[in-house]
């Protein structure tokens, strides 16, 4: 019966069959799910690689594999993790099925330009594959010159043009988003009535707009000097490696920022519904989204304190680091007063947020460790680093990218994943997370340099305990893989709203029609009325 | 939106505006003026710029978000500008050994 | 279903052409943002190594031909001209008006790029492309780097520059055929208008490019 009515129902799945439908779709909900595939398969490749970088660390000399292809899974880890699995992630996903919805906006502004985005992504993907398979490169993700540009004799090239037709992407999501957010929100959808989700993924493509095409003309200078050896950054001829790492970290720094607001804004929102409660303080945490993106862009020089960079711009860049600090702490404090006094419920996606505000909370506050001129000049390149944005992309990000795909999940797939295996691998994440990297804060310390595929005795206690988290972090990864797959086809079918929440996404079926509403929603209520909602629900009833 | 259709006459004074600008920086380049040369030629490349967007380009038609795009896009190009500048320019300020 | 007007060119996602406009025109604003930030890291890059190497610059620059750049700056502002008289014919509906200032457009475009390309040539001959052949007449051995690093920057920032004219040179193309089919209309002409803000946006940054490339220490001559 409820089956019957289900495949009655018309939704977006549903709405076309066959491979041209989704290669060819318009419809911003396919387009997020034609992203999902994409970046879950490079997060496990990703994965691969972390694996074995963690295998070689088990032991204090080399093993596995040689110092020269160490060098290329450290760089294919990184390069594969930031450009092809975070930076997409919540924006493509998460924000793509969900930011036209909750404006009440029928699809985004650009739809083709959205599909030439996920295109972008795949192409680059393709391009970096091939350099991994032809052998690889070998050069950090960072691409110092002038070892990429002289010296390597890796795939370099390659995996430049990857990122950079990737960036592309990254750029055409953004500049979609900001005229969306602009010019396409429903009657009464003032901006101060946005989810908060909405607002982080605002900011967030101001930073790929502004940011991304740095790094693009970035690498086309290093394919230019890597190809026809033109000398702009060869010391030689009066080249200047350090104006690399400027025009480098100009974007990579900000990137990091891409990386982690749209987390920030799921949890905004899981804070919200799982406690009941408007989130506290709801401009100052819209604005702050903003401040981080604003602010991001203002200290990139702290990568640089060790390059030879002037004293002088190294205390400016300090000083601004510890700025930047103050909106992403205002929001922690905000979700905590959100909490209190709420009617907490430990769902799963839940679970996710109490992680992430605590893991975050200590990646934040170490980055305020390595804003330190004097700190860092001792921990710059050593595992502490490591460590530190490890806490805010893995415990962070990914924490928050999975609360909010299950949160989700039941509106996307019209089903319920499993609770039960649901909590467990939450913890089991969280504990497998805890026990790889809280290690490597003090193998930093005690001085365990970065990209070293080999180190003394004493280290080897800790490596090993990161190396055992490691272990149970893969094995919390792969459980909601598996029970995402098959709830699609065992799960419990969900309703409109299975956690009473207030987005205008929650008022339409799950999962929606392929135009989203059958009636453009006209907006009345603040964000988290939850008053409202309950008020509405009664009057359905009534 | 454009309502107005801004009139050819408009357009050839700018339109001559910029060649006699693009003679006139040619012209400043030949005279030595020590570091004003770099200024000139930067000013008058400015107002070359503000007249293309302007009325070219109908900035002066255009909404307030479309100047703050504009803006915000110029602003950001300076702190790329500034922030690097201000390394290199600092450079061997601090009596340090290798600084 | 709701206020959807049906028109042949309205998007399904817009609720009317007034917002399927402003939304195209602010979308190609916020691309030409992208613009500046792409093209800015050429012009960070060329800021400090001039600052850093003023001779070497200097001597490098004098090398190229002021005249030849001075006159091909004239002919990008007479395709600008001609393009947003393009974009006038558009909006009050002159078919034939728009025909013939998107030909004139075309083939300014092309008298730019002849040139360059004539002048690229010349560099080539003169042995001023940076690599083991590259020597600089007159300019000190101290200073053979330093003017190598000027010519990386200069065929970089006209290269691109010139690989954005040739990508205008098809959208121009391609508006030529749609106004010749009569797809445009005082209605609907927004392919026009957003294709002269980027004809407009490439010829500002060669209204930098000229000063910055060819007319550093002219006043020795």
């Amino acid at each position: 019966m409820i089956t019957e009515a289900l495949q009655e129902r018309e939704t977006y799945l549903n709405a076309s069959y066959g491979i041209k439908s989704w290669l060819l779709t318009k419809d911003h909900k396919r387009i997020a799910l034609l992203y999902l595939h994409t970046i879950t398969f490079f997060f496990f490749l990703g994965g691969i690689f972390a694996t074995l970088i963690r295998l070689e660390l088990l032991t204090p000399k080399g093993t596995l594999v040689s110092a020269d292809t160490y060098s290329k899974l450290f760089t294919l880890h990184g390069v594969i993790m930031v450009f092809f699995f975070l930076i997409p992630s919540i924006p493509a996903t998460l924000g793509n099925f969900f930011l036209p919805m909750m404006i009440g906006a029928k699809d985004l502004a650009f739809p083709r330009i959205n599909l030439l985005s996920w295109y972008l992504l795949v192409i680059g993907g393709c391009f970096a594959l091939y350099a991994m398979l032809a052998g690889g490169v070998d050069t950090g993700w960072t691409f110092y010159v002038p070892y990429s540009s002289n010296y390597s004799n890796t795939y370099v090239i390659a995996t430049g043009l990857g990122i950079f037709i990737a960036g592309f992407s990254s750029i055409l999501t953004g500049l979609n988003f900001i005229v969306t957010v602009h010019r396409m929100r429903a009657p009464g959808m003032t901006w101060f009535r946005l989810p908060l989700f909405v607002w982080s993924n605002y900011a967030t493509a101001l930073i790929q707009v502004l940011g991304t095409p740095v790094i693009a003309i970035t690498l086309v200078l290093l394919i230019c000097e890597r190809t026809l050896h033109i000398g702009i950054f060869d010391p030689s001829r009066g080249g200047d490696p350090v104006l690399f790492q400027h025009l480098f970290w100009f974007y990579s720094h900000p990137a990091v920022y891409i990386m982690v607001l749209p987390g920030l804004g799921v949890i905004s929102e899981l804070v919200s519904v799982f406690a009941k409660k408007p989130v506290f303080g709801y401009k100052v945490v819209a604005f702050s989204s903003v401040a981080i993106a604003v602010l991001g862009f203002l200290v990139w020089g702290h990568h640089m304190f060790v390059s030879g960079q002037s004293v002088y711009a190294g205390l400016v860049f300090s000083f601004l680091s510890y700025f930047v600090a103050i909106p992403s702490a205002i929001k922690v404090f905000n979700w905590t007063a959100t909490l209190h006094g709420g009617s907490i419920s430990y769902a799963t996606p839940m679970l996710y947020a109490f992680g992430f505000i605590g893991l975050f909370t200590v990646g934040g506050l170490t980055g305020l460790f390595v804003a330190c001129l004097g700190v860092d000049v001792h921990v710059h390149d050593t595992y502490f680093v490591i460590a530190h944005f490890h806490y805010i992309m893995v415990g962070g990000t990914i924490m928050a990218y999975l609360g909010g795909l299950h949160y989700w999940w039941p509106k996307m797939s019209g089903r319920m994943y499993p609770e039960g295996w649901a909590k467990l691998s939450a913890l089991v994440i969280y504990l497998g997370f805890n026990l790889t990297f809280f290690p490597q804060f003090i193998l930093g310390y005690l001085g365990m340099p970065r990209r070293y595929w080999n180190y003394p005795e004493e280290f080897q206690v800790l490596h090993v305990m990161s190396t055992a988290g490691a272990s149970v972090l893969a094995v919390g990864y792969l459980m909601p893989l598996i029970y995402f797959m098959w709830s699609l086809r065992y799960g419990p079918i969900a309703g409109p709203n299975p956690w009473g929440a207030t987005g205008l996404e929650w008022r339409t079926s799950s999962p929606p029609p392929a135009h989203n509403f059958d009636e453009t929603p006209v907006v009345t209520t603040e964000a988290y009325d939850y008053a409202a909602l309950a008020a509405m629900e009664e009057a359905k009833v009534g | 939106m454009q309502e107005h259709v801004d009139s050819i006459k408009t357009y050839t004074v700018i339109f001559v505006s910029l060649l006699i600008l693009t003679g006139a920086t040619t012209l400043v380049a030949t005279i030595d003026l020590g570091p004003l040369n770099i200024v000139m030629a930067l000013l008058i490349a400015v107002v070359k710029m503000l007249l293309v967007a302007l009325y070219f380009m109908h900035l002066r038609h255009s909404t307030v978000l479309t100047k703050v795009v504009v803006g915000g896009g110029m602003l950001w190009l300076g702190i790329l500008l500034v922030f690097s500048l201000a390394d290199f320019v600092s450079r061997g300020w601090l009596p340090v050994p290798g600084k | 279903m709701d206020s959807h007007i049906e028109l042949p060119e309205l998007q399904e996602q817009f609720e009317t052409p007034e917002q399927q406009r402003e939304v195209s025109t602010l979308g190609m604003w916020i691309f030409l943002v992208t613009e500046i930030m792409f093209f800015g890291g050429l012009f960070m890059a060329y800021t400090i190594y001039r600052r850093a190497f003023a001779g070497a610059f200097g001597l490098a620059s004098n090398t190229m031909d002021v005249w030849l750049g001075a006159a091909n700056t004239a002919v990008l502002i007479c395709s600008s001209f001609t393009m947003v008289l393009a974009v006038r014919a558009a909006k009050i509906g002159s078919r034939k008006a728009l025909i013939v200032f998107l030909i004139l457009t075309i083939l300014f475009g092309s008298v730019f790029l002849g040139i360059k390309a004539f002048e690229w040539n010349t560099k080539f001959v003169e042995h001023h492309v940076p690599g083991p052949t590259f020597h600089l007449e007159g300019a000190s051995a101290g200073d053979q780097g330093p003017a190598q690093i000027f010519f990386s920057l200069y065929f970089t920032m006209t290269g691109l520059h010139a690989l954005h004219m040739i990508i205008g040179e098809g959208l121009m193309l391609f508006l030529l055929w749609e106004a010749y089919a009569g797809r445009y209309s005082p209605s609907y002409y927004t392919p026009v208008d957003i294709g002269g803000l980027y004809w407009h946006f490439v010829d500002i940054i060669w209204i930098f490019l000229f000063p910055l490339l060819y007319l550093i220490a002219r006043h020795q001559h």
